[in-house]
């Protein structure tokens, strides 16, 4: 059996402010045919870099060596891709390899009709008459799963929801049937129910098309779910490959076992033992809270949250969880003051958010902390760590300045185990992980007794998401703050919370404590929820797959 | 935990905006700058030296071997010649960066401290003060400047312009139609961060507004500023030398002034005395490529899409692998 790509000591260096930086050092890596290939490792770790050599979509900064042999279907022989002419990549582009990217939504047209788009691949390599094209994106769009697809091409890629435009992605890449499909996280930006049917038509793709497919992931659960073979990069290096089922097994690297054992996995937090209510008082209850944004003139508004019931304890942790679009981090924002409440009431730390007045409310700030998802935009990037931790001491009068909060400022760090003389240094000089404790001492600066954190490690790499979790649940204890932990992750908020919410289209649907939620769930969508969660065991993950297609029909 | 990469950290040196960003440039890129800059630092120095370069006043018409020879050509005593009227041209040129400055300086200030703040209050508050002054900048676009100094100028000082007067037309002629630059650069980046992460947070903390404008948004929205700041000094004094050469500007004996030395100097030329014309020209022309340059050059480096780094590392690097 041939290979389809066939990567030899690949190194690519990227020319950099900083001087040249290395980014993939000497991979060795093959795809045969029929094969899925799953590229595993954390950000910055080369994977992306490595995929995307295949296709020769390196920027101009960057400088290679090594080979990269793509053999197309019919050409017995391959080329090399790194030395062809930008004209001749243009030609193996889309004929011999094609390329999946992460947001589809960022990858479609805004402004042409999906037909056009898929009939544009088509077109680069050969002429074909209008009608012609109309026809063959109708057959991609049948094959992809997309229902009455005579009527949709004609359709706009914001008429689709985010599964539906990854199956357009998915279409146009199939539009001239490559022997190779470059995947680069093609299902990060949906929601687990709809990553499962992506991979499903991925494998589908595999079994029916006989297409190799490259897949570049962080999730051990999707690569437990697809993949036949593994490379597992850090640093520029591919550490170990295996067979799916060996790597899962036996991993062999140091690197692999870490990974491996930082995924958080269902059943293994709070779910395994029954935690009863604290008998505390309520910091936050919600009775019949509706939140609605405004809209233009002469719509009615979209109404994010309608009607919820729920409350926190005292030193709780609550776990808010639902697909995007659910309306969990517009309650996050609500309680924080920064989304109004339009209807029922929201009581936090006896203040009635309905209707509250900025002023009134700005001395109960000091008492609820927030975390953000993304440690990367959350801080002002002109303040160096120490201001950032000291903004809240002194916006409520502790400090004067952010030299007269530095003690406490070390404390805080000290806390969250980081080194005090990062204070100096600037956000963009941390990690992302260091960045999201930052996020912590800030939000903890003024002891609250409630803490919002808004997916705060949904940007985060599996090692780095391991660590940050277990540091937050160390605080808890140590502070006593209840929280409220809104996630779209099961596993993690089966590790942090005590009790658990699961959020469909602005409804509470279901609550109870972990054991419950998890263990046995009362409501259909918490089934689907639980059972599209790929975990990273292959053989588990088959089973569970049976499971979840029996459950959808 | 990974561990934070070493970053260089230079002099104070390395931390001077124009420098900074020198030290980053290489190629083409690298020299625009430098010319930029160099040219930019030339006039400088010349308007602040300008007495002691310049072998005369501007307004010299005598000196003790007696009355200066009208339309006399570059000489020993006059280096660059002298014009009809007997002004020396070399003194008269130097002098006349004097003026630039000040119209460049003025004209700056007024427009960047106007714009970046109506920009910085419209976009944070937005509302429907947020949209008349949209709707009102949109229409001061339509605006031409130089019939805007005019009408200034002749408001001023009835068209005979002493030194301030021919200052401050050119000025604010040029700060009206400056300040909805500023004011919508500014403010757009001021939508963009106002629904930052780190904007947000510090709303959360219960920051005031005055606190989250200056300290959060303010300082970052500012970025883009340097190349508007250019071009808003390229035309400050283009528009004094227009209002100069069209008669408007400043008296020869208040301060000298390029733009109305080329227009005493616009009968000259068919008479074939060159140098009353060809050496104010030239100093517009020089000034203006310049600051044009400079604002290129930083534009291009402040943006790392377009900001050329060296190749030879890379490939240096892959060499010494292989």
């Amino acid at each position: 059996m041939s290979d389809v790509v066939k990567i030899e000591d690949l190194v690519v260096r990227f020319a950099t402010d900083e001087g040249s930086v290395l980014a993939v050092d000497g991979v060795s890596l093959a795809v045969g045919e029929r094969e899925v290939l799953a590229i595993v490792g954390e950000s910055g770790s080369g994977k992306t870099v490595t995929a995307r050599a295949i296709l020769g979509l390196l920027p101009e900064t960057a400088t290679t060596r090594g080979a990269v042999v793509l053999r197309g279907r019919d050409s017995s022989d391959g080329v090399d891709v790194l030395s062809l002419s930008p004209g001749q990549l243009r030609q193996v582009r889309g004929r011999d390899a094609a390329m999946v990217f992460q947001e589809p939504s960022a990858v479609l047209n805004p402004v042409y009709p999906i037909w056009w788009q898929i009939a544009e691949g088509l077109r680069a390599h050969g002429r074909l008459s209008r009608a012609d094209a109309r026809a063959r994106a109708v057959e991609m769009l049948e094959l992809v799963g997309i229902p009455d697809p005579t009527h949709r091409i004609d359709h706009f890629p914001h008429e689709f929801s985010g599964g539906q435009k990854q199956r357009i992605v998915i279409a146009m890449a199939l539009a001239l049937n490559p022997g190779l499909i470059i995947a680069d996280e093609p299902t990060t930006a949906l929601d687990v129910t709809v990553q499962a049917e992506i991979l499903d038509l991925l494998r589908r793709l595999r079994d029916d098309f006989g297409s190799a497919i490259v897949l570049i992931t962080h999730n051990m659960g999707v690569v437990a779910d697809l993949a036949d073979r593994v490379a597992v990069m850090y640093q520029g290096r591919v550490v170990e490959q295996a067979p799916v089922r060996q790597l899962f097994a036996v991993p062999q690297d140091a690197y692999t076992q870490r990974l491996l054992a930082a995924v958080p996995r269902v059943g293994a937090g709070h779910s395994q033992r029954d935690t009863p209510e604290p008998a505390t008082a309520n910091v936050v209850e919600a009775k019949r809270l509706v939140i609605q944004y405004p809209a233009r003139f002469g719509s009615g508004g979209f109404t994010a949250v309608r009607g919820v019931d729920f409350h926190i304890h005292a030193g709780e942790v609550l776990g808010l969880v639902g697909e995007s679009g659910s309306g969990k981090t517009t309650i996050g924002r609500a309680i924080a003051g920064l989304t109004p409440v339009t209807g029922g009431s929201l009581d936090v730390l006896g203040f009635e958010m309905n209707g509250v007045r900025e002023r009134r409310f700005r001395a109960v700030r000091g008492d609820i902390g927030f975390v953000f998802q993304d440690p990367g935009t959350s801080f002002n990037p002109l303040l160096t760590i120490a201001e950032c931790v000291a903004e809240p001491l002194i916006v409520h009068g502790r400090a004067r300045t952010a030299r007269d909060a530095r003690a406490r400022v070390d404390e805080l760090l000290d806390a969250v185990q980081l080194p005090t003389v990062y204070g100096e240094r600037f956000p963009h000089e941390l990690s992302g992980g260091q960045r999201q404790r930052v996020s912590f001492a800030r939000a903890l600066a003024l002891s609250p007794s409630l803490v919002v954190l808004d997916e705060p490690t949904s940007a985060l790499d599996v090692s780095v998401q391991a660590r940050v979790l277990e540091l937050f649940g160390e605080l808890q204890r140590q502070f006593g703050f209840a929280a409220l932990f809104i996630s779209h992750d099961l596993a993690v908020v089966d590790q942090l919370a005590t009790r658990i919410a699961v959020m469909r289209n602005g409804e509470i649907i279901e609550t109870g404590p972990n054991s419950q939620v998890l263990g046995s769930p009362q409501h259909a969508y918490t089934r689907r929820l639980l059972a599209s969660l790929p975990v990273p065991d292959p053989d588990a993950q088959a089973e569970r797959r049976d499971a979840l297609r029996a459950l959808g029909d | 935990m990974t561990a934070v990469p070493a970053k260089p950290r230079g002099t104070w040196l390395a931390k001077v905006p124009v420098l900074r960003e020198l030290r980053q440039s290489v190629g083409v890129q690298r020299f625009m700058l430098l010319v930029g800059v160099i040219i930019t630092l030339v006039y400088i120095l010349v308007a602040l030296l300008a007495p002691v370069i310049a072998p005369y006043r501007f307004n010299q018409l005598q000196d003790a071997s007696g009355t200066f020879p009208g339309s006399a050509a570059p000489s020993a005593t006059h280096l660059w010649g002298t014009t009809i009227a007997g002004y020396d041209v070399l003194s008269r040129t130097l002098y006349a960066s004097q003026t630039a400055l000040m119209a460049i300086v003025a004209a700056v200030i007024i427009s960047l401290i106007i714009g970046v703040l109506l920009g910085l209050f419209s976009g944070y508050f937005g509302g429907p003060l947020d949209r008349i002054l949209v709707v009102v900048c949109d229409a001061i676009y339509a605006f031409p400047s130089l019939l805007l100094a005019i009408v200034i100028s002749i408001m001023l000082s009835r068209g005979q312009s002493s030194l301030w007067s021919g200052i401050m037309a050119a000025a604010l002629s040029i700060s009206v139609v400056y300040v909805p630059q500023y004011f919508r650069v500014v403010r757009s980046e001021v939508v963009r961060i106002k629904a930052e992460a780190y904007v947000e947070s510090a709303k959360v903390i219960g920051a005031g507004n005055g606190r989250v404008l200056f300290v959060h948004v303010l300082r970052n929205s500012v970025r883009t500023l340097p190349l508007i700041i250019t071009l808003n000094a390229v035309d400050a004094f283009e528009t004094l030398a227009g209002l100069g050469f069209l008669g408007l500007g400043i008296e020869p004996s208040s301060a000298a002034e390029w733009g109305y030395d080329l227009q005493k100097a616009v009968s000259d030329v068919t008479a074939g005395i060159w140098w009353t014309a060809l050496f104010p020209g030239l100093a517009i022309v020089l000034l203006a490529l310049g600051i044009s340059l400079l604002g290129e050059g930083l534009n291009d480096l402040a943006d790392p899409r377009l900001r050329r780094r060296s190749a030879e590392a890379n490939e240096a690097a892959l060499e010494l692998e292989a």
